[in-house]
């Protein structure tokens, strides 16, 4: 089962609560791992400082073109949905940064002209500690596209079969990538006319996704109201408050667990470890 | 020898278009004969992307030696300095007037790219 943590917002909350879920999931004794698909800005790594990472590269396959074969017949350049090759005098240019590796061009070309290298996107962490498994993607600076990478991260083979995906903030692209193909969506938000507005974006794409959903309000306590009448109207359950609390902030501040800090603190946790406990059973 | 406008329109008194790959059409004049005809754009015009990319080859595929354009990103550039096509630069005036400018040798030539490119 995959649960993804999501929010039109960025800064709701999704890393903190994302790892601490998941270690309080591990002391629940449910194994899981959980895989951090900001790969523009992955931060769940920071909250575990033991342990050490292996680390590989991630790569697509983009075209290269031996021009000294090449007859010139086109078909490549017609076939590519993307834009990404062109026919200039002599020689066929690959415009990587627009390929979807699709391996279309390899395929079409009647002379094999065309073989496949691998070009590098990112990285994928693999941690394990005791505790806890954790995936992360790594997007290279520069590179365009995150999804192939998220992609990649979703599909890395893991031994537990409960997978928590703390996934971008947005509703385009990354967002859709990581939220795709999960069985369940956290929407974390907070109560204030910022965090309504990107909500509600949200879960015109949970929706449009086809797949179920909960409210997580974090930062909760002074204005909830505006999320609770939200709530209402749309008919989506609020699954937990998570208190705006100094405490809270001071550890989140230091790259401390909350559960771990403040025990008592772990009741706001629980109605999550609930609702996986009943899904997996 | 051919030369290729990017034009809001299909004829010689349409206005110069600003943009190289979403242009809706491309005048295409021999100014030698002064005969012209108009390539639309609309696919690239609606491209996700590579819309200067595919523009380019399509401006290469007519054999022209001279684009006159607005602005014209680095994959646009590449392809058509590739190809050795000259861009010259007009915007905010018309096809005949842009050739006319172009004849007289008053449009800049563009050395690299002048805009940056997108996604």
């Amino acid at each position: 089962m995959k649960i993804a943590i999501a929010s039109g917002k960025g800064g709701t909350g999704k890393s903190t609560l994302a790892i601490n879920v998941a270690y309080l999931l591990t002391r629940n004794k449910i194994s899981v791992c959980l895989k951090d698909c900001d790969v523009e800005e992955p931060n769940c790594h920071i909250f575990i400082r033991e342990g050490r990472s292996n680390i590989e590269k991630a790569e697509v396959a983009i075209p290269k073109i031996d021009n000294n074969l090449c007859v010139n017949c086109n078909k490549c350049v017609d076939l590519c949905a993307y834009n990404a090759l062109a026919k200039v005098p002599g020689k066929v240019l690959v415009f990587s940064d627009l390929c979807h590796s699709c391996g279309g061009c390899t395929m079409i070309c009647p002379v094999g002209a065309i073989t496949e290298i691998s070009k590098e996107i990112g990285l994928i962490k693999n941690k394990r500690t005791q505790k806890l498994q954790l995936i992360t993607g790594e997007l290279k600076i520069g590179e365009a596209k995150s999804p192939p990478l998220i992609k990649k991260v979703k599909a890395y083979p893991v031994n537990s079969k409960l997978q928590i995906i703390d996934c971008p903030p947005g509703t385009a692209c990354p967002a859709v990538s990581a939220i795709k193909d999960t069985d369940h969506v956290w929407l974390v938000t907070e109560p204030t006319p910022f965090g309504l507005h990107d909500l509600d974006l949200i879960v015109k794409v949970v929706r449009k996704l086809g797949i179920s959903h909960s409210i997580i309000i974090n930062k909760s306590g002074y204005n909830d109201n505006i999320i609770e009448t939200y709530a209402q109207q749309e008919a989506i359950p609020i699954i937990t408050r998570i208190p705006m609390d100094l405490k809270i902030i001071q550890t989140y501040s230091a790259g401390g667990l909350i559960i771990d800090i403040f025990p008592e603190y772990t009741s706001y946790f629980e109605p999550l470890i609930n609702f996986v406990k009943e899904k997996i059973h | 020898m051919k030369i290729a406008i990017s034009s809001e329109g299909k004829d010689l008194d349409s206005n110069v278009d600003a943009r190289f790959g979403r242009t809706p059409f491309f005048v295409i004049v021999d100014i030698n004969s002064n005969d012209f005809y108009a390539i639309e754009n609309s696919k690239n015009f609606n491209a996700a992307q590579g819309a200067g990319i595919q523009s380019a080859q399509n401006i290469v595929n007519q054999g022209v030696a001279v684009v006159i354009t607005g602005n014209c990103g680095p994959k646009a550039y590449k392809v058509l300095s590739e190809s050795n096509i000259k861009i010259a630069c007009a915007a905010g005036i018309t096809v005949k007037t842009a050739i006319e400018h172009y004849k007289n040798g008053m449009l800049e030539l563009m050395g690299t790219a002048n805009v940056a490119g997108h996604w």
